[in-house]
């Protein structure tokens, strides 16, 4: 084995190719499938360079440009929704250009898994006029996102480059290759024409990047990563990411394949060219058809004889990820069925077989049965986790009262789930505390709660309780300060006094940010201490204009277990309102006995607040 | 050699350390290794499945249905899930102790370890149900159950890897105090798996 031979995870070669490639400055906000990278990138600094988690993928594009402006190479990460909210400094950013290499990787999620949509950062690159490096695989992001700075610092343009969940998250050999030569920043030199946006600048730039990207278009048919694996026959295969890798796992031998790993500016000579020996091609992507959009532009403006099969004709799903069985199908109502001998791969065929007729004594059980019913694993807040308190104190205040319950991005959504069942709403990072705004004003009977996170809420969440102040609304906002951002695996954020670095920073206090916007009525509590956390919201709901309850008490991720609980079976009366009331998960319950699982207890403490017959208590250390 | 080996079980089972302990022992072997997970939104408590794929020919990183050389369940019910990514002939080693999820709690419903364990009967010629909680507790921790598995699973020599490979591969990735309690839980593993 070779000694610079490593597993990484496709975040983790994306990180290590740009540390690579010289980056100077590394910004970004957390976001599932993207977070790994900075995370990389902070461990492997040397001091060399700046790395942070910015407040929001805003804050992040603006700090890198700066960062680019000077010369410096730099990286920005987030996921694909992230890039929404940086979209707006990336649009003029596109037109102005940087000097130093920068690479925006906006990290896709076909399925969605983690996300509140299936937008595909390639369409943003075709809106945006940015150039998009697309890698299928762990190994090829490694190597691509070197060429992607190299190639943002030729063209003087910003580049996107987007690895979706399945790449960002599989781990594959990697073999490490030396560093980069980079030159040292040159520092800012002022320019007005450069780095002053004005409309007539503009106007220049557009058509600047118009001519540019045509060139690029040209460039790119020749790039090694867009390539044709030639075969023979007339009908042919266009893919790209991780569908990539999926058709190459199923792909039977001789159907020719063309990849492309630049859609935007799209390879246009190269895809002519391939198109000109087809009579039909099958495109196999996720998220937006938008090879297929190209292709059909290409077959148009040269008037090819060619058929071109995907989501606009119906041959593949529109919406949700790929897979090598999907792929699979998708080639066999293509090429036909009988292309699938019992030898290619993937085997289906065989897949088939495994569950009919794998074992021998299948047979003999001459009643094969139905398969027993599996047990749902719904998500759900960890047991011990403060949210689930946070959200029964309101819960329990607001018993038989008129309220909506507005929520926002975080694990804490999950106290949608029975039977807390308390998030009304949902739609982006900080909507919540505006969504209540709009609801009061339709609504004035109703008592609106903003559920909001402590990340959420330096993200962008303080606008929203600024424009509630400002323009007299009436709502409680509920901060569930959990002194982390955990959802996207802990990561420190402007509340925590801590960097990505792990040195010490300025602990910005919430509670100080809501008195400075004119909140006057906060209360602080701990919502494991259940009646006081209730009689906090009593009073937060009785009040009117802006109200805050912050709910404080830390994830047990990044805390150490207390003393467990448990039922004092004598005590028990099995009425099992502490099941029905919490859905804690370590509340398990075994034909009519209660009990506590003391390896998933983690002391909150909560259900012995909960249980009217005082059957639960905690379990001291000595006993 | 070309081996996929299929891990599932229950978010905070160990499941993914176990994937990277098979996928560390492989690269020593000199193997191109890819790896991924899939796992729900949920931080504990979800279902889990690592794909381990051994071998050059191999590009997507989730192991494709019906080619699984070994499915390593954690978890019984899980194994029952998982069955679709077992190829013909394909070896089922599954933990005996089924995790009950909280909706079972709040719905009753019945999740009985035995219809699991006859339906893996049924379905598989090649079964091996090891009983991880008594393992363990002789071991002297409930968090060796992946080590456990494993131990059984090298024992079989389903993987490719040799149980001194696996164990090499355990020493150089706990912890130096842990080393002990593992490669007890190794070798508790490894006689449950038939030596």
């Amino acid at each position: 084995m070779s000694e610079k031979r490593i597993l990484a995870m496709g975040n983790e070669a994306i990180a290590l190719g740009a540390v690579r490639a010289g980056v100077r400055m590394a910004a970004g906000y957390p976001g599932t499938p993207s977070t790994e990278i900075l995370e990389t990138i902070a461990k492997h600094n040397d001091g060399h360079f700046h790395v942070e988690w910015s407040v929001n993928e805003k804050a992040a594009m603006e700090v890198g440009a700066g960062a680019a402006y000077a010369g410096a190479r730099t990286i920005v990460t987030m996921k694909q929704v992230g890039l929404n909210v940086a979209s707006d400094p990336l649009m003029s950013l596109a037109y102005m250009g940087v000097k130093g290499g920068m690479v925006i990787v906006s990290a896709d999620d076909p399925g969605p898994i983690s996300s509140q949509t299936e937008q595909d950062t390639r369409t943003f690159g075709q809106f945006s006029k940015l150039p998009v490096f697309d890698p299928s695989s762990p190994e090829e992001a490694y190597v691509m996102i070197g060429e992607a700075f190299e190639f943002s610092e030729k063209y003087q343009t910003p580049v996107l480059f987007r690895p979706t969940t399945r790449v960002c998250h599989s781990c594959a050999s990697i073999e490490l290759l030396p560093d980069m030569e980079v030159a040292e920043p040159e520092g800012f030199i002022k320019d007005t024409m450069r780095w002053v946006i004005f409309p007539r600048t503009s106007y220049l730039n557009h058509v600047k990047i118009e001519k540019r990207n045509a060139e690029l278009s040209e460039t790119l048919s020749d790039y090694e990563r867009n390539f044709v694996l030639p075969g023979s026959g007339k009908k042919g295969v266009v893919t790209a990411g991780i569908s990539y890798a999926y058709t190459r796992e199923v792909l039977p031998e001789g159907v020719p394949l063309l990849k492309i790993s630049t859609p935007h500016p799209f390879p246009e000579r190269l895809a002519k060219e391939f198109m000109e020996e087809m009579d039909e091609v099958l495109v196999l992507e996720e998220l937006d058809p938008m090879i297929e959009r190209e292709l059909l532009r290409v077959a148009g403006k040269y008037h090819l004889p060619v058929q071109i099969c995907g989501k606009l004709t119906g041959h593949t799903k529109n919406a949700g990820e790929n897979s090598s069985e999907s792929i699979r199908k998708d080639l066999e109502g293509f090429l036909g069925a009988d292309v699938f001998t019992a030898e290619s791969a993937g085997g289906k065929t065989e897949a088939a077989d495994a569950q009919s007729a794998a074992p021998e004594k299948a047979d003999a059980a001459a009643d094969n049965g139905e398969q027993p019913a599996l047990p749902v694993r719904p998500p759900v807040l960890c047991a011990g986790c403060p949210h689930r308190a946070s959200f029964y104190a309101v819960k329990k205040a607001m018993k038989g009262k008129k309220a909506v319950f507005c929520g926002d991005i975080g694990c804490y959504t999950l106290g949608n789930a029975k039977p807390l069942d308390m998030v009304d709403t949902c739609l982006c990072m900080g909507a919540g505390v505006t969504i209540a705004q709009g609801l009061q004003a339709v609504e004035p009977d109703s008592v609106n709660f903003a559920f909001i996170g402590d990340s959420t809420f330096f993200a962008s969440g303080i606008t929203g309780v600024v424009n509630a102040v400002y323009n007299k609304n009436d709502i409680v906002l509920v901060v569930l300060d959990n002194s982390t951002t955990a959802m996207t695996g802990h990561q420190p954020h402007p509340g925590t006094g801590k960097t990505i670095m792990g040195e010490v920073a300025a602990k910005i206090s919430i509670r100080r940010i809501l008195e400075g916007i004119g909140v006057e009525q906060i209360y602080e509590v701990d919502p494991l201490i259940l009646p006081d956390a209730v009689k906090a919201v009593q009073e937060a709901a009785a009040g009117t204009g802006v109200r805050a309850v912050i709910f404080k008490s830390p994830c047990i991720a990044v805390t150490k277990p207390q003393n467990t609980y448990t039922v004092n079976q004598d005590a028990c009366r099995k009425c099992k309102v502490c099941v029905r009331e919490l859905g804690c998960p370590a509340i398990v319950t075994e034909g009519d006995t209660v009990k506590i699982d003391e390896t998933l207890c983690y002391g909150c403490g909560v259900c012995s607040y909960v249980c009217p017959f005082q059957a639960i208590g905690e379990v001291k250390e000595n006993e | 050699m070309n081996k996929n080996c299929l891990l599932c079980g229950v978010g905070g089972q160990g499941v993914v350390l176990a994937s990277r302990l098979i996928a560390f022992a492989a690269m020593e072997k000199g193997y191109f290794v890819r790896t991924t997970e899939t796992i729900g939104m949920a931080q504990r408590g979800g279902s889990v499945v690592s794909h381990v794929r051994i071998g050059d020919e191999v590009y997507s990183p989730q192991i494709p249905e019906g080619t699984a050389d070994v499915i390593l369940a954690f978890e019984p019910g899980e194994a029952v899930r998982c069955l679709p990514y077992l190829k013909k002939g394909g070896m089922v080693i599954a933990d005996r102790k089924i995790v009950k999820p909280v909706t079972a709690s709040l719905g009753g419903d019945a999740y009985r370890a035995e219809d699991m364990i006859s339906w893996l009967e049924k379905k598989t010629g090649k079964l091996l149900v090891v009983d991880g909680d008594e393992l363990c507790r002789k071991a002297g921790s409930p968090k060796v159950l992946n080590v456990v598995l494993l131990g059984a699973a090298s024992q079989t020599g389903v993987l490719g890897i040799t149980p001194d490979e696996m164990l090499d591969a355990v020493r150089k990735n706990v912890k130096e105090k842990y080393i002990e309690l593992n490669e007890r839980a190794l070798m508790l593993g490894r006689e449950a798996g038939g030596m």
